[in-house]
């Protein structure tokens, strides 16, 4: 492809209105003068604000029940139980924690990939093609996204629930999949990032519509589909009130209310209090979705470095 | 949104559909989770449901009926105060946040980076469970806090500080993903800019404020949008806390805990309904003007 | 024992008109055990369906049951051990909250309901009244209102039919500390005045112990009102009338008062971990509470054994033997459900059946069949956990003095939900209770005129 023109049909608008991608990644370092010891001060305590409560999880997920309430909660106290705790998230139940972990993995790899398929097929083709509604699509999906959700939860179950898709994986998996949000991202991305004097040579070339979006489109739009993925995912996996509504049996359920489930399960008549349980199991759901940031966060970093070279 | 009419070329009319092509899997999802619900919805809100009587036809009195409701005034007041309040600090941080790392003269840029963001991770429900654990002024770091300045001052789970400890949270776990979008968005700023300033001679000050918060604008008035969209549907952490202290979290807190437990305590469903598309309305209308303003200065400029 | 039965039947719900009143009535002073709805050749029906059921059980089928209660697996072990073509999926809800609000979507919904259900004694009219329960009347369960206590079957049945089984029941008792009593030379109050005497010492002594913990919770004031005489809610048909300044509620209110203004209540929030741990290290010194509370202590309050002991519920005055109910559950078959006949079998079985209460006694449930609360097996038991204080007798005692014909409004579910807005802020104020009861009472008032009810106050 035709780096020098990209080059210039950036640097002709760059300024007036960046976009994510669009332009050259400055260095991290370097040019703007020495490391700044108060500017690192200040960063410092934002991420002892951020990783406190995480601190505080890790903590007191290696202490057993009776010294959970009892110790200061910012340090380790008593017998370290770390190891025991996390056996018995695995097992308790018959090991149903695992039943969720794999639910929730369902629901992510389903529901957040379909999501990032739609979103990314749905904003290139906003932003690459003109056709009739086109505004009116677009003023829709920004004003649905205003009605609060939790409220539209009752009209969303009488529906599935007509459908008899109440209580089955679809009802968590299909509302996933749409990431009005995400949709906005690849459309702004793609703005920019996939210039049409491409897609026209390619059309030239005698490429259809299809293969030109999976072979050049796709390719130029890969930092914005894993920024895409990564939010996505990380909604997914933290999907709280839409499986409250629509699951009932403890099988099918992802791990937040899996947890929320352990928690209430201190409460009434029959009460089996395991906060320690509540607490480690709290840790293990963090643990998967930040080594998945952090792997995503990778490549993430390198996708944003090859548009940049691309360009 | 304006960037609709940016530069970027748009294809020949001759290819007017292959784009609803490329559109339509998400419109057909789109429009079997949201559109329908929206419109069965608004069905509902003119009826009404009676455990003796059943269902009748009542027109707009439940709009009539709410508009009345202070129920429904007072979650809502709380809501843009939490919204006055919480965004611009949440934003602020994140801005912050962003332009640190950005600077190149952190050490360690990619560790703050992460560690900033890593909350967003953390599912909401933990979230609450955790500042739960931690607000507790009996056995928790609050009580632990107390004991230390020798005074009973922390009292998040009071009326008095509760917005501010459901804040709290709402800006931990936030904060994160806003810086994110503010740091891709300075990450795309072209070399050659900063080149230009350089040769100017322009210290860092003047690199953040002619440079870099302009290209952010747009990045601040998406991020500003989502925000009011997500305090005005604030549910998961204040229903959660709730649990905790049920007397100081009402069940109208917010109007999305109302509209759920109209309908789930309350069974009704057409009022909730009338409540969510209000709500929708309100929302809509706050996150286009702040648009239409954000926008307007941006092309002022 | 029939006569409460008897007034209870209009309480839980509803259904007919006025006429009923009357009629309840007239039966209660007879005192008689018969059952309502059937007369006449109707017994022969009743054989003929409870046979129906044994029908049911041999040919076999599938179930779903919806339950919160620790025992359920092993019970329907049991269950199918004794019945092996029959498989009964359990689906352990979590609480009680969850489980009435999925099992309203469900109904709501028209599918995916279970087909045996626990429900909370309270939570019954609500499912009673629109009709979404099986009338258990056909399957010969009326021949099973012996079993039970006279409380525990009148909270399942009406006038119009009987819709569940009592699971366990809550006769209300005074755990408190003793270590705690004997260090600040407490005794163990007789009467409210004593209690309340005793909180102020303890609050002079130490002001970080919690004499009694009450932040504000529905089921225990409701229970409170009962005590005291209060019948603040009664339903007849579609009238409901609500007076949360009857004589009973103001006199629970103004002795309660006592203590809440005077800031000595405790707002440790129940069952969080903060209450499991304040009942262990001797932070609260009181609960009262219903008497399925030693399984609570047991399973959530390991630090405390040893130290807690049982005493009769307190007394407005001395000499005086009234308890009340506080929480319970029972199981009903759901309307939707496609195999009546099996799920009537199964719950026949599941709260009637020696076997099956055996193992819910096992695992420290409180029942609410007579002959195991009169057992010498039950009565006798030293319980480790309380000093091998022989905790039954205590409990059991109260079970005979809970007062007659209280009843629950037909959503109390919801006017529970809104308890703490109301009653709550009296609490969090520490001012009077009567204020926030009143406020409660009104929000109630027009919930259920806009539900379609009448609604009178007095």
């Amino acid at each position: 492809m035709s780096a020098p023109t990209l080059r210039t049909a950036r640097a002709t608008h760059g300024p007036k209105a960046p976009r994510a991608g669009a332009g050259r990644r400055h260095g991290s370092t370097g040019a703007f003068g020495r490391p700044s010891t108060r500017l690192t001060l200040v960063m410092v305590l934002f991420a002892v604000y951020a990783l406190l409560p995480l601190a505080w999880l890790l903590i007191n997920a290696s202490k057993t029940q009776p010294e959970l309430l009892h110790s200061f909660g910012l340090w380790f106290s008593g017998p370290f139980a770390l190891v025991d705790n996390i056996h018995a998230v695995l097992t308790y139940d018959g090991g149903i924690y695992l039943r969720w972990l794999a639910n929730t993995l369902l629901y992510v790899v389903l529901g957040a990939g379909g999501a990032t398929a739609l979103a990314t097929l749905a904003g290139y083709g906003l932003a690459k093609y003109d056709f009739p509604g086109k505004r009116a699509v677009f003023a829709t999906v920004l004003g649905a996204i205003a009605i609060p959700g939790t409220a539209l939860a009752v009209p969303t179950f009488l529906m599935f629930s007509q459908l008899h898709l109440t209580n089955t994986v679809w009802a968590v998996i299909v509302p996933s999949m749409v990431s009005p949000f995400g949709l906005y991202l690849i459309w702004v991305y793609a703005l920019d990032a996939v210039p049409t004097e491409v897609l026209e040579a390619a059309r030239i070339d005698g490429a259809g519509e299809l293969r030109t979006f999976l072979t050049i489109g796709v390719r130029m739009l890969a930092p914005g589909i894993v920024t895409v993925l990564l939010f996505a995912v990380v909604a997914t996996w933290n999907n709280y009130f839409l499986p409250l509504i629509m699951l009932n049996d403890p099988q099918l359920y992802p791990l937040t209310i899996g947890l929320q489930h352990w928690n209430l399960q201190a409460t009434g008549v029959s009460s089996d209090p395991i906060y320690n349980l509540v607490i480690t199991g709290s840790l293990l759901a963090i643990v998967p979705i930040v080594a998945l940031f952090l792997a995503l966060q990778r490549y993430w970093q390198s996708g944003l470095a090859a548009g940049s070279v691309k360009a | 949104m304006s960037t609709a009419a940016a530069p970027p070329t748009l294809r020949r009319q001759r290819r007017s559909f292959v784009g609803l092509w490329f559109v339509s899997p998400f419109l057909v999802v789109f429009a079997f989770v949201l559109i329908t619900p929206v419109a069965y919805s608004i069905y509902l809100s003119v009826f009404r449901d009676r455990l003796v009587g059943g269902r009748s036809f009542v027109g707009l009195d439940n709009y009539a009926q709410l508009f009345a409701d202070p129920k429904f005034w007072d979650g809502l007041g709380r809501v843009a105060l939490f919204l006055a309040v919480q965004v611009p600090i949440m934003l602020a941080l994140a801005l912050v946040a962003a332009l640190a790392i950005d600077s190149g003269r952190l050490r360690g840029s990619s560790f703050f980076r992460i560690a900033v963001f890593l909350p967003y991770a953390v599912p909401g429900v933990v979230a609450v469970l955790m500042w739960g654990f931690m607000y507790g002024d009996q056995f928790g770091l609050a009580a632990n806090l107390n004991d230390l300045i020798g005074s009973e001052v922390v009292q998040p789970l009071t009326p008095q500080w509760i917005l501010i400890a459901v804040g709290n949270i709402v800006t931990w776990e936030f904060v994160g993903y806003n810086m994110l979008i503010f740091y891709s968005a300075l990450r795309a700023i072209p070399v050659d800019l900063y080149e230009a300033a350089a040769i100017d001679g322009a210290g860092s000050w003047r690199v953040v404020l002619s440079i870099k918060l302009p290209a952010l604008r747009q990045a601040i008035v998406i991020a500003t949008i989502f925000s009011i969209i997500g305090s005005f549907q604030l549910f998961n952490e204040p229903n959660i806390l709730r649990t905790l202290i049920p007397s100081v979290i009402s069940t109208y807190f917010t109007p999305n805990m109302y509209a759920y437990n109209l309908s789930f305590a309350g069974q009704q469903y057409a009022y909730a309904a009338t409540l969510a598309i209000v709500m929708g309305v309100v929302t809509a209308v706050i996150a286009y003007v702040v648009q239409l303003r954000g926008s307007r200065e941006a092309d002022l400029r | 024992m029939s006569n409460s039965a008897r007034r209870r039947i209009r309480g839980v719900a509803v259904l007919t008109a006025g006429a009923l009143l009357g009629l309840g009535l007239t039966a209660c002073s007879s005192g008689t055990s018969s059952t309502d709805s059937s007369s006449g050749s109707a017994s022969d029906d009743t054989a003929a369906g409870a046979a129906a059921l044994d029908a049911a059980l041999e040919k076999g089928g599938e179930l779903t049951y919806w339950t919160w209660t620790p025992s359920a697996e092993d019970q329907v072990a049991a269950f199918e051990k004794a019945y092996p073509n029959v498989h009964v999926t359990v689906v352990n809800t979590g609480g009680a909250n969850d489980n009435n609000t999925k099992l309203q979507n469900a109904i709501k919904a028209g599918s995916g309901a279970p087909d045996v259900v626990q429900i909370e004694y309270q939570s019954l009219p609500q499912f009673v009244l629109p009709g979404d329960l099986l009338d258990l009347t056909p399957y010969g369960f009326a021949d099973l209102e012996s079993k039970y206590t006279a409380a525990g079957w009148g909270a399942v049945t009406t006038a119009d039919g009987i819709w569940a089984l009592p699971q366990d029941s809550g006769p209300m008792a005074l755990f408190y500390n003793k270590t705690v009593f004997d260090e600040y030379g407490l005794t163990v109050p007789a009467t409210w005045d004593e209690y309340i005497a005793d909180a102020k010492k303890l609050h002079a002594a130490d002001p970080s112990k919690i004499f009694a913990n009450d932040p504000g919770d529905a089921g225990f004031t409701t229970s409170m009102i009962w005590q005291a005489g209060g019948r603040p809610f009664v339903s007849d048909g579609d009238t409901v009338t609500i007076n949360l300044q009857d004589e009973g509620t103001k006199k629970f209110a103004d002795m309660w008062n006592q203590l809440n203004e005077a800031g000595l209540l405790g707002d440790i929030p129940g069952w969080s971990d903060q209450w499991f741990t304040a009942l262990g290290d001797g932070t609260i010194a009181t609960v009262v509470i219903g008497g399925w509370m030693p399984g609570v202590f047991e399973s959530g309050v390991p630090d405390g054994k040893g130290q807690w002991r049982v005493a009769p519920m307190p007394q407005y005055s001395a000499g005086e033997d009234v308890t009340a109910n506080n929480g319970g559950s029972s199981e009903a078959v759901v309307k939707q459900t496609k195999n009546p006949e099996l799920a009537a079998a199964f719950l026949r079985w599941l709260n009637s059946d020696q076997a099956s209460i055996d193992v819910f006694l096992a695992s420290g449930g409180f029942p609410a069949t007579t002959a195991d609360l009169e057992s010498a097996d039950f009565l006798g038991y030293e319980s480790d956990y309380f000093g091998g204080q022989k905790i039954n007798e205590v409990i059991v005692d109260s079970a005979k003095h809970v007062g007659e014909g209280w009843e629950y409004l037909p959503w109390q579910s919801y006017a529970n939900s809104i308890f703490n807005d109301t009653v709550g802020k009296s609490y969090l104020n520490r001012s009077d209770l009567n204020e926030g009861l009143k406020s409660w009472q009104e929000q109630n008032v027009s919930y259920g005129e806009a539900q379609g009810f009448t609604v009178k106050t007095s």
